[in-house]
């Protein structure tokens, strides 16, 4: 069932590429305006040094960004189903921190922070927040009624039945939460990287942009999307391995 | 204070309105010690306030009126509230873990043996069936050892022969301890308790249960008798 899966995958990706060297072949489009797969691969091959190392600044981007925007995003799930007077005042809020364009707000950030990985940090962790932050405090205050009314019963404490019954009945969500944040870091990082700095593969496509150097651009671009790939691979094994007992 | 109430009777009396409209009139429950009160009624007649007003928890409602209840209560509902990253050991002894005190394991080892429950101590939720969950609930309500029993329909998710054998496994483990049992079923409170009040939006009122110690055999003639003559008072209600 999974072979036949991966097979599917393939047959698709290589009918995909086939279909992009056709539309070269047939059209006659220039290198410098649609490279083929053939030519972005040998960009990655002859640019793999800068690639290489541009990829791990953005890999370290995300991973930092992330842990950064999910922790702060699961703290203040917490802290709002503990007071609800601060969840009523902070959501439109958040709101707002999620309506705001992020890429207007990046080059403010990079204005505030510099030109170094921390403003690249900062768009990612914002952009993580969000989901993370909803999705758990969606579930710290869907505990089921059962549960609470024994709570109570039972004389716990606010705070025993926060850490012994909402936050571990919470976790399935917050699982959702950080596989969905794990999707929108690499953009996050990207997006930083765009507007400001010379590092990173963000910065590797502008400046590839600017030479009409579409072949790395490309190459940098499909480093980019198999990173975003694997990174929420990674969070979504992960999220279903440590959460999977309290589903 | 009155007489009862020194005692420690336990009851209330009062009324619960949502918005402007009575949930019911003004009625007076009282529960003797160590007896077993049924109350019986149809869906969404109060019954479940009746019982959270005694356990001391939120309505949805406003209630005017007294409660007397000067005993700590466990509590066991439909829905067995089984935490599900907790094995059925923890589970019964949940209540220790939520107050941060240490269970006491011969009690606990002795209360899932007396539950049917010792080999399936290390088992989680999600590996045991509907009646099994049921009897880790009931395990974790012994093992608060309170003198007052709240149950809400404890029973009514389970298929018929489930729901006699839990019946019976519950009547000979909550023996002697006061106990409110909320059902929708009149054979059950014909088949365990000691008095059955019947709440309908007329209010409340008293009915004899058979004499006979329970659990009474669900095909017993007086037991019959009792159940037709609940069905008969409910439906009587309906048509009213």
């Amino acid at each position: 069932m999974r072979a036949r899966r991966a097979g599917t995958v393939i047959m698709v990706t290589a009918a995909l590429l086939l279909g992009w060297q056709a539309l070269i072949l047939l059209t006659g489009l220039p290198p410098f305006l649609l490279p083929g797969p053939g030519a972005v691969l040998a960009a990655l091959i002859g640019h793999h040094q800068v690639l290489a190392a541009a990829a791990l600044r953005t890999l370290a981007e995300i991973l930092a960004g992330f842990a950064l925007g999910a922790s702060l995003g699961a703290a203040l799930a917490v802290g709002m189903a503990v007071w609800p007077r601060l969840a009523a005042g902070l959501r439109p809020v958040l709101l707002i921190s999620q309506v705001v364009p992020i890429f207007a707000l990046a080059p403010i950030l990079t204005l505030w922070l510099g030109y170094g990985m921390a403003p690249k940090i900062a768009v990612t962790a914002l952009i993580c927040f969000f989901p993370v932050a909803s999705a758990f405090h969606d579930g710290l205050m869907r505990c089921p009624a059962a549960c609470l009314d024994l709570a109570r019963s039972m004389g716990a404490s606010a705070r025993r039945e926060m850490w012994h019954i909402r936050v571990p009945m919470a976790l399935p969500m917050l699982g959702s939460g950080l596989k969905l944040a794990a999707i929108y870091a690499p953009i996050g990082a990207v997006i930083g990287e765009w507007v400001g700095g010379s590092e990173g593969l963000g910065a590797v496509m502008i400046h590839a942009n600017g030479r009409m150097r579409i072949d790395l651009s490309f190459a940098a671009l499909a480093l980019v999307t198999l990173m975003a790939l694997a990174f929420h691979g990674a969070i979504s094994w992960l999220v279903g391995r440590v959460f999977a007992r309290f589903g | 204070m009155n007489a009862p109430a020194a005692q420690g009777t336990i009851g209330l009396s009062g009324q619960v309105r949502i918005g402007e409209r009575p949930l019911f009139p003004p009625l007076r429950l009282t529960l003797p010690r160590g007896t077993w009160t049924a109350l019986l009624g149809d869906s969404g007649v109060g019954k479940s306030t009746l019982l959270r007003l005694l356990a001391g928890l939120p309505i949805g409602g406003r209630f005017a009126g007294r409660i007397d209840n000067p005993l700590p209560v466990a509590l066991m509902a439909q829905d067995p509230g089984l935490l599900p990253w907790l094995d059925v050991r923890q589970n019964a002894a949940l209540g220790s873990r939520l107050r941060g005190t240490r269970a006491d394991a011969a009690r606990l080892d002795d209360i899932l043996i007396r539950t049917g429950l010792q080999d399936h101590a290390h088992k989680r939720p999600a590996q045991l069936s509907g009646g099994q969950r049921q009897r880790v609930a009931l395990a974790r309500t012994l093992m608060e050892d309170r003198p007052l029993v709240l149950l809400d329909e404890p029973f009514s998710a389970l298929d018929m022969r489930l729901r006699l054998a839990m019946q019976d496994l519950a009547a000979e483990l909550l023996c002697g301890r006061t106990v409110l049992m909320v059902t929708h079923d009149p054979a059950e409170a014909a088949r365990l308790s000691d008095r059955i009040a019947v709440l309908t939006a007329g209010g409340l009122t008293l009915t004899e249960a058979p004499r006979s110690p329970a659990p009474r055999a669900p095909d017993d003639p007086r037991v019959l008798a009792c159940q037709g003559a609940l069905m008969a008072r409910l439906m009587a209600q309906d048509s009213a």
